[in-house]
């Protein structure tokens, strides 16, 4: 595996390192529970130990006696908090389910008490002292536990509008030569950031700092806002890094709140750092998912009639699902489409985005139908997709804006040396380990939302970007500071960029991949807007007004912008303008946004733009994967020695940030794929693997090599970035990929996730 | 965690003595007040947990003076208990005449696990059965004995199929133990009354009635050393795993053999993993021993070895599995250039 940044190709910006870099690994970077604090008290929750029920009482006596207890917070007499609702339905939380709001327990480790003490020790040691008395009710767990409630979402949750379809599914399947039958499931997994969920709230006055790993400032703040019923202004979020978040600091957990207003009550700085095990129930999580893909084709491989079915498991409180059928459904040329996704409520905490939601669990049972429906054909699997290759999507009719899905396969199977692959399962094989070769198609929607934008430059060229993004780990900061200085034509090293604040300009969620395209529009128009306020000054006064008013400003993509034939001299224009800096502020909105984006934008709530809710297009980015297995005769033992990978995400703002967001994603989906799931025990709904020695992630030894090909591609039509997303987009395809490796290697076909051992019959 | 004295014994005898003082009625070691500390990577994590809540701890590491050497000679290995694992995996001697104990080492637990973990606490590591860790789940005979097992039909796919009792089935996690059981090792413990030998094979106890007893030392007793005689050259220690590094086995064995013209001379196999103590197969032995070896002896081999195995709910696979690699290491052991 090379170490070595890939060079860029067309329409890819440079490969400079992040510039944060070196203070991340040399532990400097400082993370939200790093900040120093005025004297701070330490919060260590306590969470339950059933799933549902009652807690009867609390016998407190032997935790208060822990010297330096300070206060023990049960819902006897825990602050009052407004309720929020749902992000899906206008609000900011990721779950309605209020802790310390009454006796009521509706899910396993739900907070139950909030122990504040001097010291963390303190805390934690009371806390492990604090007893409680319930009465449990049997909880429901997961699929098919009794009590378990069915329904389709369309009508449960607001985002979830239609169940896509087009054409008569019925009578195309009825009719077809080759038919395909098959389901699928996908386990519980969470996301199991590095940063633990921790949170700091600080007031001063009637101002409130937090300090807390988000992934969205502002739909924090006025959330937190919104529960303790105080003005949005009063509140400020900061958190110049954050260590990981996958989704699970997308949106509001009760905790922030809870310790908001115990640290108001006791007027002191509360510093709350949960354990990992308290991770797995106090946010969100992805929830299990099954499946039913149907297809017929005939006997040339064209797709004539799909069928998705999914079931999606949630919370008693909260309909979230990911619906990704709005991706299958589309991917294909395919005149036949039916589709319908149902939410299965249980006694949960409630489920919520990770990492490319819809995408992982759909498109695993799509590209792994693929793989069965080319083995009937007996047909190449990319030869498959190539026949069913559509630049217009079936369900609407609309054009994709660009889309490279066979260019990446034909890449991405050349470097991977496909064609060495004899096809007959189970006849590669090296010593005692057989050997599997798969592939699989994968996509995630390019998306946008509002965003504005300050930036100041100096005459000197210094400039400072300040924006209310995110550094979850993708090398924003670098990202936005290259956007500015190709933009403004001054050197990157001049640059400086201010993210992570909510005292900042807002910027969306970053989530869904659309940080980067939408962060660097708007800061790409306010470059514009200084740019042509120093063009305007030195222009010679013979051009009309008008000219003057377009003069500067390119609607093209970055790349001619900077370099434009009009070379701007920065020191001579502000001597025309007599000034020491130049500062704009702009907001940036992408097409087809709704008319209330602004007012959204400043209160926290996001409108994504993309995907295929475009007005006249569609727009995704693609890939394709290939992955080599190796399964062990004796022990079973499955081993993925190598992952390659080919995308086309438009422009490529930085190719060395853009491999690593890419290769951590194909990491992560041969984990997904191989080894992670959260496991229930159905009697009484509770995860089991609540830390990371039993939750499995891989080690460096699992993965060997991983091959990231960028594809150069041009799109115009998305954002005046030409950027489509990326962060979302690698570890979509690789558990279809693996599980067609495994089938090829052993003529076994595995259609649940995980794929361990035990399930390998050779 | 819970309030603890910290204390640095630099003697044997100090350390004894710290340890028994506080230890009159204690039935269970791993209840007990005081408990020694050496690597701290199993004991410092089941006190964070609140599964384990000692009043003093007793730290024995400046012992290590003289409880840490690696003494290999021509008739047996002598190793120190507070020897790290990474140090042991790392001598070249002990690869070369005992492979099964190198490989052990070398294929648990992580660099810097290893760089911390000694020998003794190694073999005194607690199982890592999820509801024994995590002390909201009440039903734990091992840990709240008379409160009933909530593995038995949770989730149970870590668990041992050999050597489980209505009680308990944790399964013991470690693999270093199988080489030492394997290889019949003494183990030397100091107490007050100085220090006895005794085969490392009575030193873990099944659970049985009592799972919150695991071993047959007392308080104020400490592992000083282990003991093997002769030399294994012809060792294999077989790991199989969810992970290619850094996770516990799923099924393991420990094989040494001494092979003549294609007959088994001499056989030891344990198995880890898959059961509750350090595991040795002597029915297994039995079959083999003075055969002419083939891969349908191999395959009976470990049938015998698995012919009292009961699996439950999650965890049947590992019969099949440890079959396959007992046989894949007797395979492996008789086919080594030595
Ligand atoms: C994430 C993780 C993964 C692991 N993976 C593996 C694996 O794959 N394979 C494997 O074998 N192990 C594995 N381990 C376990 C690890 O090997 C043990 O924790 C380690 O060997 C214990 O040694 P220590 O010196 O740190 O013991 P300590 O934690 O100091 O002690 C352990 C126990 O033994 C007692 N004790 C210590 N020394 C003595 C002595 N001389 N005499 C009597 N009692 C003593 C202590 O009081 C304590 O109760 C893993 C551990 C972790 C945390
Ligand atoms: S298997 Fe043993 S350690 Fe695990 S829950 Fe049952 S009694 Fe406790």
């Amino acid at each position: 595996m090379t170490a070595a940044a890939p060079e860029p190709k067309t329409n890819m910006g440079q490969p400079v390192p992040r510039y944060d870099a070196a203070a991340k690994v040399t532990g400097r970077a400082t993370y939200a529970s790093d900040m120093p604090l005025d004297n701070p008290a330490h919060a260590f929750l306590v969470t339950s130990a059933i799933a549902r029920g009652r807690i009867d009482n609390f016998d407190l006596d032997d935790a208060k006696r822990v010297r330096g207890v300070i206060d023990i917070v049960t819902h006897e007499n825990a602050p009052k908090l407004k309720e929020s609702k749902l992000f899906s339905n206008g609000g900011y939380a990721g779950t309605t389910i209020q802790p310390l709001k009454s006796a009521d327990i509706a899910h396993d480790g739900q907070i139950i008490a909030v122990v504040i003490a001097e010291s963390y020790e303190a805390a934690r040691e009371a806390a492990n002292r604090v007893k409680v008395r319930y009465t449990a009710t049997t909880p429901s767990a997961t699929f098919d536990s009794p009590g378990t409630t069915t329904a389709a979402a369309k009508g449960q949750n607001a985002q979830f509008k239609e169940d896509p379809g087009v054409g008569d599914f019925a009578k195309a399947f009825g009719a077809a030569e080759v038919k395909l039958t098959a389901a699928y499931d996908t386990p519980t997994q969470h996301h199991n950031p590095m940063e633990l969920f921790s949170t700091s709230c600080v007031w001063m006055g009637d101002n409130l700092v937090i300090y807390e790993g988000s992934q969205f400032v502002y739909g924090l703040k006025n959330g937190v806002a919104e529960q303790l019923g105080i003005d949005a202004d009063k509140v400020r979020v900061v958190n110049p890094y954050v260590g990981g978040g996958f989704g699970s600091r997308g949106s509001m957990t009760p905790r922030t709140a809870i310790i908001a207003g115990i640290a108001k009550r006791l007027n002191r700085p509360i510093k709350l750092v949960p354990t990992r095990d308290q991770g797995f129930t106090i946010t969100t999580y992805r929830a299990e998912t099954r499946h039913e893909i149907k297809l017929g084709a005939n006997r040339d491989g064209k797709l004539l009639a799909l069928r998705h079915e999914g079931a999606e498991v949630s919370s008693r409180a909260d309909a979230y699902c990911v619906g990704g059928t709005k991706t299958t459904a589309r991917l294909y040329a395919c005149p036949n489409v039916a589709s319908l996704v149902s939410i299965v409520r249980a006694d949960r905490n409630t489920p919520g985005f990770m990492r490319s939601p819809p995408e992982v669990p759909y498109l695993f049972a799509l590209e792994s139908a693929m793989d069965e429906l080319a083995v009937k054909l007996n047909m190449d699997p990319i030869e498959l997709r190539r026949i069913n290759d559509t630049t217009v999507e079936p369900i609407g009719g609309k054009p994709y804006t660009s889309r490279s899905l066979m260019a990446c396969f034909d890449e991405a199977a050349k470097a991977f040396g496909w064609a060495q692959r004899s096809p007959q399962p189970k006849s590669m094989s090296d010593g005692d380990w057989l050997i599997g070769y798969g592939c699989a198609a994968t996509c995630y929607p390019t998306q946008m939302a509002p965003s504005a934008a300050r930036v100041r430059l100096q005459r000197d060229g210094r400039t400072r970007v300040e924006i209310a993004g995110h550094e979850i780990g993708t090398g924003a900061y670098t990202v936005i500071a290259q956007t500015a200085a190709e933009r403004l034509g001054v050197p990157l090293e001049k640059v400086a960029v201010f993210m992570g604040d909510s005292d900042l300009p807002p910027a969306p969620v970053a989530g869904g991949s659309n940080s980067t395209a939408s962060t660097c529009s708007a800061v790409m128009m306010v470059c514009d807007q200084i740019r042509q306020r120093l063009f305007k000054a030195v222009m010679p006064d013979s051009l009309t007004d008008k000219a003057k008013e377009t003069v500067g400003i390119s609607q093209a993509p970055a790349t001619q912008a900077a370099k434009s034939d009009r070379p701007l001299d920065i020191e001579k224009a502000f001597d025309a303008l007599g000034v020491g800096v130049v500062e704009e502020y702009g907001e940036w909105k992408p097409e087809g946004a709704p008319l209330d984006s602004f007012r959204a934008m400043h209160s926290g709530q996001v409108r994504l733009v993309g995907g295929h809710t475009m007005k006249d297009q569609i727009a995704y980015a693609f890939g394709a994967e290939f992955v080599e297995v190796r399964i062990n005769r004796f022990t079973h033992e499955i081993r993925c020695p190598r992952l390659v990978g080919a995308f086309a995400g438009g422009r490529i703002m930085n190719p060395r940030t853009a491999r690593s967001q890419l290769m951590g994603g194909l990491i992560w989906g041969m984990s997904s794929a191989l080894l992670e799931a959260t496991e229930i025990d159905e009697r009484n709904a509770r995860y089991v693997n609540d830390n990371l020695a039993d939750y499995l992630v891989p080690v460096n030894a699992d993965v060997p090599a991983v091959e990231v090909i960028l594809l150069s591609e041009q799109d115009d039509h998305i954002n005046p970035a030409g950027v489509k997303g990326l962060g979302e987009l690698a570890n979509v395809g690789t558990n279809a990929a693996i599980c067609n490796a495994i089938h090829h290697a052993t003529g076994q076909r595995i259609r649940k996730l995980p794929v361990r051992l035990e399930n390998i019959e050779v | 965690m819970r309030p603890f004295s910290y204390q640095r014994v630099t003697d044997p005898t100090a350390a004894v003595q710290a340890l028994s003082a506080a230890a009159a009625a204690n039935d269970a070691l791993t209840k007990a007040a005081a408990q020694p500390l050496a690597g701290g990577t199993t004991l410092i994590d089941l006190m964070k947990l609140d599964v384990m809540r000692p009043t003093a701890i007793v730290d024995i590491n400046p012992l290590a003076q003289g409880w840490s050497a690696i003494e290999p000679g021509n008739d047996g290995l002598r190793l120190g208990a507070l020897a790290k694992m990474s140090d042991v995996a790392a001598h070249e001697q002990i690869q070369r005449h005992y492979p099964v104990i190198a490989d052990s080492l070398k294929l648990a637990a992580s660099a810097q696990l290893r760089n911390m973990a000694t020998l003794g606490g190694n073999v005194m590591q607690r199982t890592r059965c999820s509801y024994f860790r995590d002390v909201s789940y009440e039903n734990c005979n091992k840990r709240n004995p008379g409160s009933g097992c909530a593995a038995m039909d949770g989730v149970n796919r870590m668990h041992a199929v050999l050597g489980a009792s209505d009680q308990c089935i944790a399964t013991y996690p470690g693999d270093f133990a199988q080489a030492l059981i394997a290889l019949d090792a003494m183990v030397a413990i100091t107490g007050r009354s100085g220090t006895r030998n005794m085969p490392f094979a009575e030193l873990h106890k099944a659970p049985g009635n009592t799972p919150e007893i695991e071993t047959t030392l007392r308080p104020g007793e400490l592992i000083s050393a282990f003991s093997i005689s002769g030399r294994w050259p012809r060792s294999v220690y077989l790991k199989a795993r969810d992970r290619q590094s850094y996770e516990f086995a799923l099924s393991s064995a420990a094989v040494a053999l001494d092979v003549q013209n294609g007959t088994v001379r001499d056989a030891r196999i344990a198995l880890g993993g898959v059961a509750t103590v350090p595991w040795r197969a002597r029915e297994a032995e039995a079959v083999l021993k003075g055969q002419k070896f083939d891969d349908g002896l191999a395959q009976r081999v470990a049938d015998a070895a698995f012919a009292d195995a009961r699996g439950r709910r999650h965890n049947s696979f590992k019969i099949a599995l440890g079959k396959r690699v007992v046989a894949r290491a007797l395979q492996q052991a008789v086919t080594m250039e030595i």
